[in-house]
């Protein structure tokens, strides 16, 4: 351990009260998001969000092992934001607004 | 000096990280909600982990959290590509005051293979 850490422990105090709003705010948008697709990207943040939280706390307690789990958990988030973008591109070829698009298909452009 | 460094890289890193969920939450059109989210979320990220190898300045904790930034780099940026495309193609309504759309006539839905994508 290093000899004198107050100034990392304020600093990781503040990073750790700045990510917790940043991870309330990106909730908001997850809430009232008109789309899906913002819901997706603010669940992508909010996953990015707790990976730095997670390296952070990691600091803060003293305890390493907290970066494994920020590893494990980018991991999974990944897979979980390409499996929710992939669900909604399957659901917007069922839409039946898009019949119109197929049915355009080559028309204009060379 | 490693500490003012870690202090530094923190504060840093974690302002850019509410730069990015304040994007989210206040910019008008998920395409631009995107760019901030994917971009200054994975600096913030990536700034903090840099910290995490400052701080503890050993060669295991060093390459793990070069493992989890280059993984971040990588994976940012694939997510984003997935979630734009399949957004714009569910028919997200841009901003109002966007002038260019590239995509607009080109991108019929009989284009796409069913199964594209990882």
């Amino acid at each position: 351990m290093p000899v004198d850490t107050t100034l990392v422990v304020v600093a990781s105090r503040f990073a750790l009260v700045v990510l917790l709003i940043s991870i309330a705010l990106a909730l908001v948008r997850l809430i009232k998001g008109p789309d899906a697709a913002d819901r997706i990207i603010a669940l992508d943040l909010i996953s990015m969000l707790i990976v730095a939280f997670l390296a952070i706390e990691s600091i803060y307690a003293g305890e390493t092992s907290f970066l494994d789990v920020a590893i494990a958990y980018a991991l999974i988030a990944f897979l979980g934001t390409v499996a929710l973008a992939r669900f909604l591109m399957r659901s917007a070829l069922r839409k039946p607004g898009n019949i119109n698009k197929i049915g355009n298909k080559g028309t204009d452009n060379e | 000096m490693n500490n003012i460094l870690t202090a530094l890289l923190l504060v840093f890193g974690s302002l850019f990280c509410f730069v990015a969920a304040l994007g989210m939450l206040r910019l008008p059109d998920t395409v631009i909600r995107m760019h901030a989210a994917t971009k200054a979320g994975t600096l913030g990220a990536g700034l903090i982990l840099i910290a995490e190898a400052f701080f503890y300045a050993e060669l295991g904790i060093t390459l793990r959290a070069l493992a989890a930034i280059s993984f971040l780099l990588l994976t940012a940026p694939v997510a984003a590509h997935l979630i734009g495309r399949a957004a714009y193609y569910s028919g997200i309504r841009l901003w109002h005051k966007t002038w260019i759309d590239q995509l607009k006539d080109r991108y019929s839905a009989g284009d796409l293979p069913e199964d594209s994508g990882p």
